[in-house]
């Protein structure tokens, strides 16, 4: 396989433009900024078959396509590095590991829907990753690789940093441009979408960390050599990220598509501690649980969709045999409640009993109805709310129940937690 | 609103002036600097008080209300003093398989407070936060700006025992 986002993950000292450059960086600039009009590159992008590293996997070329067209309207790109999905952690360590090649990937992206301005939206507690950026967008001004007529292609750019302040649902691409706009961080109903009505009312773009990453390389060396990894309709490489309850946690690029037993147990070197697995969240936070028998299954957007799950950010969270299920959703509910923004009656509702009846099942004062309760629960928000947030906090909850229903009905039959009872004793 | 509060005034150092000027230019629209000022302004003042609120409306033509409002919807932003050092133990899924609870339990009995609280000598806040970004290298507090991952027992006493010292 070809690695397009960690190639040069072992040169040290890579945040160095000189370092940088000497690698080759920049060069897709020369192409994308004199030999290409926008449109070709958005051409290439959609041909490519990219799609959104963000969670969604929508197709980065066509939502470029949607920006509507012209000189004369000011347009923005947004780069969402508000990474904050419950085990993912991608988009902090290209950040601070290569920071060049995101302002390279955002020079492409901005001269293809014709912004000016792009602003890099990070997550508030990313001090570091700021720092280096902050480091690497003023040698790139100084380089003449941003600013007015870059690298003597007519084209003007200037990238900002915003930090953001603490709110997983900033990450949304609406609240995200709220919080950019000064206000509170709650997501805007769609339509209107924001390739026409975004930041300050302008046509803007939102696109995640590592899908900018990915564009020098697809600018650079064309669509079929993109589309040669990966899957049909799921092109590319992508980064893992692999934690939990295995040997070898970290990033992992590696194409869309491999088989999940693969990065389990090849990859990530197997199950800690000897132990069997029990469940793995194969998307971050928001994706539903598999079960061991479904560990063959291909990590892309579309088998992963096909088996009630999701790839998302590929935030794949393993968990072995001596893990107890409710206090996973539990975990994970009272994410989801604490950061629910609030806008919406069934998600803000919904958050806190989903939490409050998990809290009474792992503390042991739960009764079978309590489960029936928590499945209605969830059930009456999914698909009645403005954002994806809530769909994302009632995943852990069903499939927990769907999958692990003897965790469920322990609880109630043992008035307790029966893994805390046996860890006790161990 | 309590008198106290109201008699002290707050205004930012000369530095942050020229910063702030420069934040502004960032923006086609005054409003957004508001999260940058926010930031700004605690970390000169320490949190984010009624007068401190009060005057980054001010500075950027907005209602108290509409400072106040984005002052106490993201998490970074305190309304109340924290201790020199805020520890931010992460309790989120991957951390928690990784032992953050029992970590946890070991800072509150090591440092004598709860969650939330500060120490006596305005040394050590504790908070638990929800994912840091960082579940590879779990469990994982960040104090200050700074990450500490892999974290066990003894790094934390070596950490604490540092801060300590400072
Ligand atoms: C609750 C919530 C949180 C999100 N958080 C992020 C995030 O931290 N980073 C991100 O890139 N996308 C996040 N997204 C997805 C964005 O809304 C958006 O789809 C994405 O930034 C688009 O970029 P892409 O097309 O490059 O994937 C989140 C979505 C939801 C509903
Ligand atoms: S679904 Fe939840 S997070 Fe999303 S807008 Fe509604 S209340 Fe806010
Ligand atoms: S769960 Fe702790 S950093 Fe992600």
């Amino acid at each position: 396989m070809e690695l397009i986002l960690f190639k040069d993950r072992s040169v040290p000292d890579l945040k160095d433009i000189d370092v940088y450059i000497g690698r080759g960086g920049y060069q897709s600039l020369d192409k994308g900024l004199r030999l290409l009009k926008p449109d070709e590159i958005i051409d290439i992008v959609k041909r490519s078959g990219l799609r959104g590293r963000g969670g969604a996997g929508f197709p980065t070329g066509a939502k470029w396509d949607f920006i509507p067209k012209g000189k004369g309207i000011r347009k923005y790109l947004c780069c969402n590095a508000d990474e904050s999905e419950p085990g993912s952690f991608k988009d902090r360590e290209l950040m601070e590991f290569n920071p060049h090649l995101l302002i390279e990937g955002i020079i492409l992206a901005s001269y293809a829907i014709g912004a000016a301005v792009s602003y890099i939206y990070i997550r508030g507690e990313l001090v570091y990753a700021f720092r280096i950026l902050e480091k690497a967008i003023r040698e790139a001004y100084k380089r003449g690789l941003l600013g007015k007529d870059i690298r003597s292609s007519g084209f003007d750019l200037d990238v900002f940093i915003h930090r953001g302040a603490g709110a997983y649902i900033c990450g949304e691409e609406t609240a995200l441009i709220e919080s950019l706009e000064g206000k509170r961080g709650m997501p805007r109903v769609k339509p209107p979408f924001p390739a026409f009505y975004g930041l300050y009312g302008k046509p803007t773009m939102v696109n995640n960390v590592e899908t900018l990453c990915n564009i020098p390389y697809v600018v650079t060396n064309g669509h079929e050599r993109f589309a040669s990894q990966g899957r049909p309709r799921n092109t590319g490489t992508k980064i893992y990220c692999m934690s939990g309850d295995i040997n070898n946690p970290g990033n992992y690029e590696l194409p869309l598509g491999i088989p999940l037993r693969h990065l389990i147990y090849d990859v990530a070197g197997g199950i800690r501690n000897g132990r069997a697995l029990k469940a793995v969240i194969p998307g971050g936070a928001s994706a539903a649980m598999l079960t061991p028998d479904q560990v063959d299954i291909l990590m892309d957007f579309d088998s992963l969709a096909a088996a009630g799950s999701m790839l998302g950010t590929a935030g794949v969270i393993v968990m072995d045999e001596t893990r107890c299920m409710v206090k996973v959703a539990l975990t994970l509910s009272r994410f989801f409640f604490h950061e629910s923004c609030g806008k919406c009656t069934p998600c803000r509702e919904g958050t806190f009993w989903m939490h409050e009846i998990l809290k009474k099942l792992e503390a042991g004062a739960g009764k079978d109805e309590d489960v029936d309760l928590l499945l209605d629960v969830a059930n009456n928000i999914g698909g009645r709310t403005i954002c994806a947030l809530a769909d994302g906090a009632i995943a852990p909850v069903i499939s927990s129940i769907r999958h692990f229903g003897e965790d469920y009905r322990l609880h109630v039959k043992e008035a307790g937690c029966p893994y805390d009872r046996i860890m006790a004793r161990a | 609103m309590r008198e106290d509060t109201l008699k002290m005034d707050f205004a930012f150092s000369e530095e942050a002036k020229r910063e702030i000027k420069e934040i502004m230019g960032h923006y086609p629209e005054k409003r957004s600097a508001l999260i940058p000022l926010l930031h700004l302004a605690q970390k000169e003042n320490g949190y984010l008080s009624e007068p401190v609120m009060r005057h980054v409306a001010e500075v950027l033509d907005l209602t108290p209300i509409q400072v106040y409002e984005v002052a106490t919807f993201y998490s970074m932003f305190h309304l109340k003093p924290v201790g020199k050092y805020l520890i931010q133990v992460c309790h989120n899924l991957s951390c928690s398989l990784m032992g953050a609870d029992s970590l946890i339990d070991y800072l509150k009995e090591k440092l004598g407070i709860d969650i939330g609280e500060t120490t006596p000598d305005n040394m050590f806040t504790i908070k638990t936060v929800e994912c840091l970004a960082s579940c590879g290298t779990a469990p994982v507090m960040q104090v200050n700006d700074d990450y500490h991952e892999n974290l066990t027992k003894e790094k934390v006493d070596a950490l604490i025992e540092r801060l300590r010292s400072n």
